[in-house]
């Protein structure tokens, strides 16, 4: 292995790592604050997929595309919030882990009613659809890059308001003690909502940007939720910063293994996460 | 969790298995010509919900919702399949000793990693456990890969070159599955009812209490796992039996989360209730896929609606009908519960 193809792997294991972080960001966090395993993420973040391969085509634009997929998202965040889990709050994770898994069903064959069961693909958007000659015979897209720059970009976002912000100041109290958060006179209610649209969102984001990149297939979405627990495992539940470097070392390992020991590729992931376990069980930055 | 239940309970499951027991006699008038197949889904039935019953054992008792049980299912399958002689039956004598074996093997490993972790982690870590040998298994040479294995001969179970059960016979293998869930379920009630499962029980109320009783708590929790690992995994070769087949869908995590389902349709920590919970599951299904193509669509509904209105399942309707609890239960259950959530909220934190 050279050094540029090496050059390569790192940054599509990067790039991988942080659209990673996007999805498993709104995991942690809705967890973490709301105390809520949703199950129903990874079908977010097909539906994110599909919506903006559907309006694409529509519209003819994939950032017009985006632009109106996402108040959808949100929308649907919204609904689902109010509609269904509101009354899980008080309840075991098992009723919440069994209401979502519900709801996978619901959505996966929505999206089969919707857009049928073929794999789709969005061709990559007009000022990014160039690539980078990196030697004579290796070229890197720009629009990986450009991915790699949002992704990046929004998680500086998250960790501003999380640290920097008052509304950042009521998630983290909100996440240690929900009670005395609401005794001082903060709108839980409403704070849930918001966490639940924005964590929808994100994931439903990440999908929209990764639909140039890959197939957009149905159940594309039950893959992708089990490596982002996998990731939020490594990093510890409930912590952005976790979330980041959990999302990281899984998408370096997804890369490289696949490249350095294709035999074992699929199970790489999960070994780390063993190993993680036996030494930090609660995770690496809990 | 494990009081006695009312006597019409036991009335109604006696009169339920003893249904089940003379379906051979009843089963061609009423259905027909289509007996045969009906036979068939109803041996399915009592395999499922000896796999139901297994993960009551942790989920129900232990309180540990584990996401991955069909981990072990698959694995009895597949162990199974890949011991077997391509052109001769197994003999049931060491084809049993060996699913146990592997399967005990495996749930100790798991067990000694995902009993490290509590609440929502065990649910990831479960799942992902899963997930592992269900991607290791899709993609390896030896085990078929996505298309699983075929089964050419079913385990005999003979002494010398007498056979005690013609397994082959649908007859003969449904009255075996049935023996096999009865003696489960027998099992399960001596168990939760031992000391062993008295610790159980007080693990799942409160584990802090039992740590400073000076229980070794994980232990237990260990055992529990693995016996549970272990019941699921039989569960698993007989429906290699039935099928004639493993194939990975039987590892995959929607077979989890179907499992999960039947628990919550039957009422867990009951031990009684995810036999009835596997019959209503598969009755549904059976319904919903005859009603629609979209039948998943139905059956997510159904699960969202039993949650949110039936949260204890058949088993506690049966145990406690509606017109004499009133509002009474409804208020003693969110205590109960609200301790379970509440742990798990303050140990996590944002940064």
């Amino acid at each position: 292995m050279d050094l540029a193809f090496f050059g390569v792997q790192l940054l599509n294991g990067l790039q991988y790592g942080l659209l990673l972080f996007l999805i498993a960001s709104g995991l942690t966090l809705i967890f973490g604050i709301m105390g809520i395993i949703n199950l129903a993420h990874g079908a977010m973040y097909m539906i994110g997929a599909y919506l903006v391969y559907d309006l694409t085509m529509r519209f003819g634009n994939f950032w017009l595309a985006i632009l109106v997929a996402i108040p959808i998202a949100i929308a649907l965040g919204l609904v689902i919030e109010r509609l269904f889990l509101d009354t899980l709050y008080k309840r075991d994770h098992l009723y919440q882990v069994l209401l979502t898994f519900g709801l996978i069903l619901v959505l996966n064959e929505a999206q089969r009613i919707i857009w049928g069961g073929d794999v789709h693909r969005v061709p990559v958007p007009a000022p990014f659809d160039a690539s980078i000659q990196l030697t004579d015979n290796l070229q890197y897209s720009v629009y990986r890059l450009f991915v790699m720059g949002v992704c990046l970009v929004l998680a500086g976002v998250i960790y501003g308001v999380i640290r920097h912000t008052r509304l950042g100041i009521i998630i983290r109290a909100g996440a240690v003690n929900r009670d005395m958060v609401e005794g001082l006179g903060i709108n839980v209610r409403t704070l849930f909502t918001l966490i639940f649209s924005v964590g929808v969102a994100l994931t439903a984001f990440a999908g929209m940007i990764a639909a140039p990149l890959t197939s957009i297939a149905p159940g594309m979405g039950d893959s992708i939720l089990i490596t982002c627990f996998v990731v939020v495992v490594i990093g510890g539940i409930g912590s952005i910063k976790g979330a980041f470097w959990g999302a990281i070392i899984i998408g370096m390992a997804t890369t490289f293994g696949a490249v350095l020991i294709p035999s074992l590729a699929s199970m790489v992931i999960y070994l780390i996460m063993a190993a993680v376990l036996l030494v930090k069980p609660r995770g690496l930055f809990a | 969790m494990l009081h006695r239940y009312p006597k019409r309970v036991a009335y109604l499951m006696l009169v339920l298995t003893a249904l089940v027991a003379t379906f051979p006699l009843w089963g061609e008038a009423v259905f027909g010509n289509q007996a045969n197949f009906m036979l068939e889904k109803l041996t399915l039935m009592l395999i499922l919900a000896l796999f139901a019953m297994s993960l009551d054992l942790l989920v129900g008792i232990v309180g540990l919702v584990s996401l991955g049980h069909a981990l072990f299912f698959g694995l009895g399958a597949y162990t199974l399949a890949l011991a077997s002689p391509d052109f001769r039956p197994a003999s049931m004598w060491w084809m049993l000793p060996l699913v146990i074996g592997v399967s005990a093997c495996v749930g100790l490993i798991v067990g000694l990693l995902v009993i490290r972790t509590k609440g929502i982690f065990f649910i990831m870590t479960t799942l992902a456990f899963g997930q592992m040998l269900y991607y290791f298994i899709s993609t390896s040479q030896f085990a078929g890969g996505t298309d699983g294995v075929f089964i050419m001969f079913r385990p005999s179970l003979a002494v010398g070159d007498t056979l005690l059960v013609d397994l082959d016979d649908p007859y003969s293998f449904f009255y075996f599955c049935l023996v096999t869930l009865l003696a489960g379920y027998l099992f399960l009630r001596w168990l939760t009812r031992s000391y062993f499962g008295q610790v159980l029980d007080g693990i799942h109320d409160n584990e802090h209490r039992m740590q400073a009783l000076g229980y070794a708590t994980s232990g237990y929790k260990l055992i529990a796992f693995v016996i549970a690992g272990v019941m699921a995994s039989i569960a698993g070769m007989l429906a290699a039996m039935q099928y004639g087949f493993a194939n990975p869908a039987q590892l995959g995590w929607h077979t989890s989360g179907e499992v999960l389902m039947m628990l919550i349709l039957g009422g867990m920590g009951t031990i009684f209730g995810p036999i009835l919970g596997a019959f209503a599951y598969e009755i549904l299904l059976f319904v919903y896929e005859h009603a629609t193509r979209h039948w998943p669509i139905l059956m997510g509904l159904t699960i969202i609606v039993a949650v949110l209105v039936l949260p204890r399942g058949v088993a506690g309707l049966m145990i406690a009908p509606p017109r004499a609890r009133k509002r009474r239960t409804t208020a003693n259950d969110a205590p109960e519960k609200a301790t379970v959530s509440a742990q798990p909220v303050t140990q996590s934190k944002v940064d």
